[in-house]
């Protein structure tokens, strides 16, 4: 593994990134994905950041790819390659190539003067005018110009035409004309950088075998994934933005798996509701009647379940919610990045509540943080929030191969049987029998003596209602304990540590790929530091000990107002100012860049005395 | 304390039905509704309805938001799980139910405040998707709990206890329920009984979603002179359609055959409802002809009742989903969790 370094010679092999710039709704996207899975199959690591505006056609969109043979995933923190298809944004699609990168255009029309650099080489591919020419339908002649340029790319990058045509064959197999075409188009842009340019550019790829056991899966995908896996059947939900691919998944595995192939009767109801509260009721109703049930939502969606948050907790009622994050606040930039739900979801509702949080840093863990997220919600009877983000959910992620263990069998907590009520003297909802703060439930339908009544109004621990102070609170202090217990159950951290290290780094979510990236480099320039993942909660110890135990504590985070951190201040005691906040809310990934200047910057500031 | 139980004294002279229960047996904890109040007649029919259906109550769900209406789900069925969840969205948690044990009988009760502001969406959104399920709205006009606001179905006119008039037009849950395709619709009066459990008693037994709008007037705020939810107003003032006689599967086959029904309706599961001729006449499978009688007669000030319209060939939301017969709930592990095998497959669809 060679030395980690953000600012790469200009030439290099298999360690470069390049973006490619169009108009939305103009089929870029299939072409992209071509290209990500192309590399993907020379056994190079790769990743893909689609920053995309909200709207269906017409707006700027940008697809970023980054091949890396020391697999970082993290978004790119520079751009060796642009290529240029959007005149709306030649301007700074221009200015985004590194001194010393490459442009390649549309030279169908003549460039402006002032765009001119000459400090990067420039290409012109007349994309526009070949496909003009060889294309008689307008639609063929805009959407084959992406596969032009994959083509262009091809040549330009040395990207396999095998691999190409066999994906290309995988797609349109059944559709003859459709590859014909496509085929022509990827010849128009291969052809014509060998005939034009010197080939390929000083950065380019070729294959290894670094990913036999990866796969490209985007979060919501592996979320749905591990619904159906935890055994999950009732699914609620509002579309919104980034989540709706999540349960649009969870629909296409249960119409895969899950349906009698006799019968053609469902094992699943999936209902999409008239809006986010009553998704949140349906998963909460489905939960007491005994399904695993779940909602996916963002955080407009979140804000609107707050009153059933509040239900679910002081009913204890499981309850699985999935925030794929997004930047607000309000309507926000719906087509962006963000870690900003943190502190409404820790505390959602009114009333004193506090909830279970997971912590997905890819969509690996998406898939085992969704299975791992019905567990506790039936185990500890709360709500539990799986807290991914747009990157994480609708970026392609080279992830290790999800694997199954057939042994696996779910928690479900401590639900009795009409047995098992029987054999009690009396059953009561909310009495604390084994001392760990959970409460046994029963299920309707099961029995007559373990019926009992759900009311998120003043309850006593028979289930009672009342409005007895010192009989409220005794389950309300009940509540605090299985909380606590619950903190020892979500994921420990996840350490990355170095001896003599007083500087410590602390993240969670999708931030992980570019932190981990900025550790590497950090201690490459000799600057010893250790990282803490978060992966759940309410925090256990371990967290509180790795806070106290550096001198310095970054806390890295996708938000304004340092959330995070005002959690571990919180719930940890530990003073705020202790930790150093390292805020990017722009919406767009994290770049591993922004965390090495933080801490960089603090030691120069800390050397010259500032 | 407002949670009252009530003493287990039971005459031994009550009659049990074929479950060896007797209607103390689907009773629930004493109600702290106010003395007189509709929605404690509304309770005991809907005990009554449980007791002659046979219904064993731990078969049975009852679900509720907030409000005076909703807090009845707590005095009756003792041995039935019941759920009082949040304002308005009670059919949430309903259809969520549902959707996981379609085997439950639910029901489902709420107040016009809870079902026709706060949770009008919801209420509507039930009715779309046909959730299996007998809603009773217990309807007085009026915001009880927080003592006398004017509530959705405050028709124009209708004076206050303070007398202060309404001057918005009220929401009609019949015709809203007609205009959504709702397949059961009916309306009745919490001073009615007769009427009352008959229609409650078909409403359980529908297949897909029941609505019965109950006139149940509220002794405290909206009982006076100068109301149109008042008893005096609701008994001068109604037009009964066609009296009702519910005909459970268990009895079809004993009873001898009415000659008197002009209408019967066949349930989903066999029983049947029969209609009594009491006025003009009256297709209760006509939609457009029920939606038209409600207008007719409010036009008149009057206040048309009874089961206004019936549909048993609707599908409900299992139906319309193609769900497996059996509950979601009790499906095993294994029947849902496609394994090792299926997922290195699949992996292979991601390279």
């Amino acid at each position: 593994m060679s030395t980690p370094s953000i600012f790469h010679p200009p030439s290099s092999v298999n360690d470069f990134s390049f973006k490619i710039a169009t108009v939305n709704g103009t089929g870029s996207a299939s072409a992209n994905s071509l290209l990500m899975q192309s590399i993907f199959r020379m056994g190079i690591p790769v990743s893909g950041k689609n920053i995309f505006p909200s709207n269906i056609q017409g707006l700027p969109t940008w697809y970023e790819i980054r091949v890396s043979k020391d697999g970082y995933t993290a978004r790119p923190p520079e751009i060796d390659l642009v290529v240029a298809l959007n005149t709306g944004t030649y301007e700074r699609d221009i200015a985004t190539v590194r001194p010393g990168g490459c442009l390649l255009y549309d030279s169908s029309w003549p460039l402006e003067e002032s765009l001119l650099r000459d400090d990067i080489t420039m290409l012109g591919i007349p994309f526009g005018k070949m496909c003009v020419e060889a294309f008689q339908r307008d639609r063929d002649r805009t959407l084959l110009r992406n596969i032009a340029y994959v083509g262009a790319l091809a040549a330009l990058l040395e990207i396999e035409m095998d691999v190409i045509h066999q994906a290309l064959n995988e797609k349109f197999s059944k559709k003859k004309a459709l590859l014909d075409a496509n085929f022509t188009a990827l010849r128009l842009g291969y052809d014509y950088v060998k005939a034009n340019f010197q080939s390929p550019l000083p950065f380019h790829l070729e294959p290894m075998n670094a990913n036999a056991d990866y796969v490209l899966m985007d979060g919501n995908t592996a979320a749905a994934l591990g619904a159906v896996y935890a055994g999950a059947t009732v699914g609620a939900w509002y579309p919104i933005t980034p989540a709706t691919s999540l349960m649009e998944a969870f629909t296409m595995f249960c119409n895969q798996y899950r349906v009698d192939p006799v019968t053609k009767e469902k094992k699943f109801c999936i209902i999409q509701a008239e809006d986010e509260l009553s998704a949140a009721g349906i998963v909460i109703g489905a939960n007491w009647a005994g399904a695993r049930s779940f909602t996916s939502t963002a955080g407009p969606g979140i804000s609107l379940m707050q009153e059933f948050i509040g239900l679910a907790y002081y009913t204890e009622t499981p309850a699985i919610i999935f925030d794929v994050q997004r930047t607000g606040p309000s309507t926000g930039m719906p087509t962006r990045t963000q870690q900003a739900d943190l502190i409404s979801i820790a505390y959602a509702s009114h009333g004193d509540t506090k909830h279970i949080m997971l912590f997905p840093a890819n969509p690996e863990e998406c898939f085992y943080d969704a299975v791992k997220a019905f567990d506790l919600a039936e185990r500890f009877q709360t709500p539990v929030f799986v807290v991914s983000d747009l990157d994480i959910g609708m970026n392609d992620w080279m992830v290790k191969r999800l694997k199954w263990d057939d042994d696996f069998r779910p928690d479900r907590g401590k639900v009795l049987n009409a047995k098992e009520v029987e054999k009690l003297k009396r059953f009561s909802r909310y009495v604390d029998a084994d001392g760990d703060g959970i409460a046994a439930r029963t299920l309707p339908g099961v029995s007559a003596k373990g019926s009992y009544f759900t009311r998120g109004s003043g309850h006593d621990k028979l289930g009672n209602y009342t409005e007895d102070s010192a009989a409220y609170q005794e389950v309300m202090d009940r509540l605090v304990r299985k909380l606590a217990n619950a903190a020892k159950a979500v994921p420990a951290p996840e350490l990355n540590t170095q001896k003599g290290a007083d500087i410590g780094i602390v993240g969670f979510g999708g931030c992980h790929a570019a932190i981990r990236e900025a550790v590497d480099v950090l201690r490459a320039q000799g600057v010893a530091v250790d990282y803490m993942r978060i992966r759940g909660f309410p925090f256990d110890q371990p967290v509180a000990d790795f806070l106290n135990a550096h001198e310095t504590v970054f806390v890295v985070e996708q938000n304004r107002d340092a959330q995070m951190r005002s959690l571990l201040a919180i719930e940890l005691g530990v003073p705020r100012d202790h930790m150093r906040p390292v805020l990017d809310y722009d919406g767009l990934p994290l770049t591993a860049h922004v965390v090495v200047s933080a801490v960089t910057n603090h030691l120069e500031k800390k050397r010259v005395g500032v | 304390m407002t949670s009252i139980a009530k003493p287990p004294v039971r005459h031994p002279g009550l009659k049990k039905n074929s479950l060896g229960l007797t209607t103390r047996d689907y009773e629930g904890g004493m109600s702290t509704l106010c003395a007189g109040c509709g929605h404690d007649s509304v309770t005991a029919a809907i005990i009554q309805a449980f007791w002659e259906l046979e219904i064993p109550p731990h078969r049975a769900a009852k679900m509720s938001g907030i409000g005076c209406s909703s807090k009845t789900t707590a005095y009756f069925m003792r041995q039935s799980h019941g759920f009082n969840s949040v304002h308005g969205r009670m059919p949430s948690v309903a259809s969520g139910a549902n959707a996981a044990n379609r085997d439950l009988i639910y029901i489902g009760i709420s107040g016009d405040g809870d079902s026709l502001s706060i949770g009008l969406g919801q209420l509507c959104h039930a009715i779309r998707r046909n959730v299996n399920m007998l809603y009773v709205l217990e309807n007085n006009g009026v915001y009880g709990l927080t003592k006398g606001q004017f509530s959705a179905s405050s028709d124009v006119g209708s004076t206050s206890k303070k007398g202060e008039a309404n001057v918005q037009p009220p929401i009609d849950p019949v015709l809203l329920a007609l205009t959504l395709g709702a397949t059961f619709v009916a309306r009745s009066f919490s001073g009615d009984k007769p009427q009352l459990e008959p229609i409650i008693k078909a409403g359980l037994r529908h297949n897909g979603f029941a609505l019965i709008d109950v006139i149940s007037p509220c002794v405290s705020f909206n009982d006076h002179e100068g109301s149109t939810k008042s008893y005096k107003y609701t008994r001068e003032h109604d037009v009964e359609v066609a009296d009702v006689d519910f005909v459970p599967l268990r009895k079809e086959i004993t009873s001898p055959e009415k000659t008197d029904g002009r209408v019967s309706v066949t349930m989903h599961d066999g029983s049947v409802v029969r209609f009594r001729e009491t006025g003009e006449a009256y297709d209760p499978r006509d939609r457009e002809g029920a939606y038209e009688h409600v207008r007719s007669c409010q036009a008149r000030g009057e206040i048309a009742t009874g089961l206004l319209f019936i549909d048993e060939k609707g599908q409900d939301m299992h139906a319309l989903n193609h769900t497996v017969a059996q509950p979601l709930a009790e499906l095993p592990f294994e029947a849902l969790c496609p394994g090792s095998k299926a997922l290195d497959a699949l992996m292979e669809e991601y390279r």
